[in-house]
């Protein structure tokens, strides 16, 4: 069975003042039909640019899709012209962004924002709309749905508009929900509760998620596969049970025990020294070498290349097979 | 509506802008019946020249024995007619061209903005001036140049606000719901930015009344139509000799303005309420 997304050498430049910035280089990936796909990495590892890439939502300029392919449904949504773009965007692939107040127009009531798209894509009559509307308010959970239907958005707290933009996503039933940190806006309690819900209509409508998130008890909790990315590279990728039980890469080593929050012997908190480089892909040998702890004299000459360790198990490290050490 | 009803009471608050509605609406309400009220052709030699007020005739007469009181009625048909209408068209202008340059940016905005400060650095007045000038003065002509000096603010302000609404994430969730860009930009974005519209529209009505004015005190008035400014040009040979002749159009006039700026800053404060106490 083929994929239902399949991005093939996905490089996205933002031209800037301080020269070109490459967000994304050379990214692959693939996220079957009703599979659930963590994007992870910290921030400015390129992961926000992918995402927003598959439907082409980067700012352009300064953004642009330098090369590459991002085939759904047997179409390069890359080439394809802006017109049909906009059948896709919303009604087989929708978006959850990671402010739930910022998405929503603060003048228009939820009902009003939730039917649109319906009524857009699917052709559907006003009546028939609001009752789905409605429909989809109960199915995320929101309490006395009929009430909330012509309600602003700021009169609801901020686990409620998150679900208020989950419903809106997920009006005309989409194949792919691309969800850009859906969760890291939300209270510890409610992040909890958006996740079950994201779960729980996945399971039910079938679809495809495509998880952007740097918290890696999420991506424990709901993927099925992990892409991790670092200054806009894949780096590792793998199944969630394997990539969390061996990690191959350095990075993925150092983000699992970071995320474990247990003290290391000398009584701190593992943490990656440094930070991510501002302007990847410039200096010579790996991204990673000058934070690695693993670093050989070569890893800082030469870049190394995605290799499978094991079957479906790419990684770019010259220690993969060594790892974890 | 609750937000309406907030927002009335808010604008309510504002003594100032109250009253200034009140005598607007009267001066509104004097424009449409005072005409048919006191129907005397604003154009007729009732009686003497040089009448006093409260005599013969409530305003007294002009130079040329002319109804005062009949001017007024009509001439504030002209003025709120001439006002209102610029202002709206400059605010059509303003807003289809700001909007397509804050909301594009690029090429398009570099285009209509270079375009839109071209018009900027003429002085407005000397500009309209020359403008009816060229076309000869009516109704019609004296409206259209008005708008076209006074769009150019206006384009500037709703292009500020659009590149600031633009980048907002809903206006991407929008796109990512696959809305074409003439709904995200007239039915999303355009809503979000209408306050500061609405509020320099309304004193663009009160600068055009002044303009208005200008030119036909300059004598560049449809010569079919009273107009205050044209009353005012006409009484100034008798500034000393019959000052009331000067005086009440020309209060007329401070009136009408006074009242549409007063509603606009109450406009101003019952949009954004956190302005309000400075």
């Amino acid at each position: 069975m083929s994929a239902l997304l399949d991005i093939r050498g996905l490089s996205v430049e933002f031209r800037t003042s301080a020269g070109v910035l490459r967000a994304t280089e050379e990214l692959s990936f693939t996220v079957g039909r009703g599979e659930t796909v963590a994007l992870v990495g910290e921030s400015g590892s390129g992961k926000t640019t992918a995402a927003l890439s598959i439907l082409r939502l980067i700012p352009d300029p300064p953004g642009r899709i330098t090369g590459g392919e991002i085939r759904f449904g047997g179409r390069d949504l890359a080439a394809l012209p802006e017109r049909e773009l906009s059948d896709v965007r919303g009604r087989d692939i929708a978006m959850v962004f990671q402010d739930p107040l910022a998405a929503l127009n603060p003048i228009q009531t939820i009902g009003d924002q939730m039917t649109e798209m319906l009524r857009r894509h699917r052709k559907v009559a006003r009546e028939e709309a609001k009752e789905r509307a409605i429909e989809m308010l109960r199915l995320v959970g929101m309490p006395s749905p009929e009430r909330l239907f012509g309600r602003y958005p700021h009169s609801l707290s901020g686990g409620m508009r998150q679900r208020a933009i989950i419903g809106i996503a997920l009006m005309c039933h989409p194949q792919l929900l691309v969800a850009d940190e859906p969760t890291s806006a939300l209270d510890v309690t409610v992040q909890a509760q958006v996740l079950a819900l994201l779960l729980e209509l996945k399971r039910r409508l079938g679809m495809a998620v495509l998880l952007i998130t740097h918290d890696l008890g999420v991506v424990a909790e709901v993927a099925d596969q992990v892409v991790v990315m670092y200054a806009g590279r894949k780096v590792e990728e793998g199944e969630v049970n394997d990539i969390f039980a061996r990690p191959r890469h350095p990075y993925t080593a150092a983000l699992l025990d970071a995320a474990r929050l247990e003290l290391s012997r000398d009584g701190y908190l593992p943490e990656i020294p440094e930070s991510a480089p501002a302007h990847p892909g410039q200096a010579a040998g790996c991204s990673f070498a000058p934070r690695c702890a693993h670093a050989l004299a070569r890893c800082r000459s030469e870049t190394p290349r995605l290799e499978d360790v094991a079957p479906g198990r790419p990684v770019a490290c010259f220690r993969a097979a060594e790892m974890p050490i | 509506m609750k937000g309406m009803r907030a927002f009335l009471r808010r604008y309510g608050k504002n003594r100032a802008a109250l009253g200034a509605a009140a005598v607007l609406a009267l001066v509104v309400l004097l424009a449409i019946v005072g005409p048919l009220l006191y129907a005397i052709d604003p154009f007729d030699m009732v009686g003497l020249p040089y009448a006093t007020p409260f005599g013969e005739f409530p305003l007294g007469t002009d130079v040329s024995g002319r109804d005062i009181l009949a001017g007024i009625l009509n001439g504030a048909r002209i003025s709120l007619l001439i006002g209102v209408t610029a202002a709206l068209t400059a605010t059509t202008i303003g807003v289809a061209l700001g909007a397509l340059a804050g909301y594009y940016g690029g090429l398009i905005d570099d285009l209509l903005m270079r375009t839109t400060e071209f018009f900027l650095t003429i002085p407005s007045f000397v500009f309209a001036l020359v403008l009816v000038a060229i076309f000869s003065p009516t109704v019609a002509s004296v409206t259209a140049a008005i708008a076209v000096v006074s769009w150019p603010s206006m384009a500037r302000l709703v292009r500020g606000e659009f590149i600031a609404q633009r980048g907002r994430t809903y206006v991407q969730a929008c796109r990512a719901l696959g809305m074409p860009d003439w709904e995200i930009i007239l039915r999303q974005i355009l809503p979000n930015a209408l306050p500061p519209v609405i509020v320099v529209g309304s004193l663009t009505v009160a600068t055009a009344i002044l303009t208005e004015s200008g030119l036909s005190f300059l004598g560049l008035s449809d010569p079919n139509v009273v107009t205050w400014g044209y009353m005012v040009g006409v009484a100034r040979t008798a500034l000393f000799a019959a000052p009331w002749m000067i005086s009440i159009p020309g209060l007329a006039i401070l009136i009408t303005v006074l009242a549409i700026n007063l509603v606009g800053e109450g406009l101003n404060d019952a949009f954004n309420p956190s302005l309000r106490g400075r």
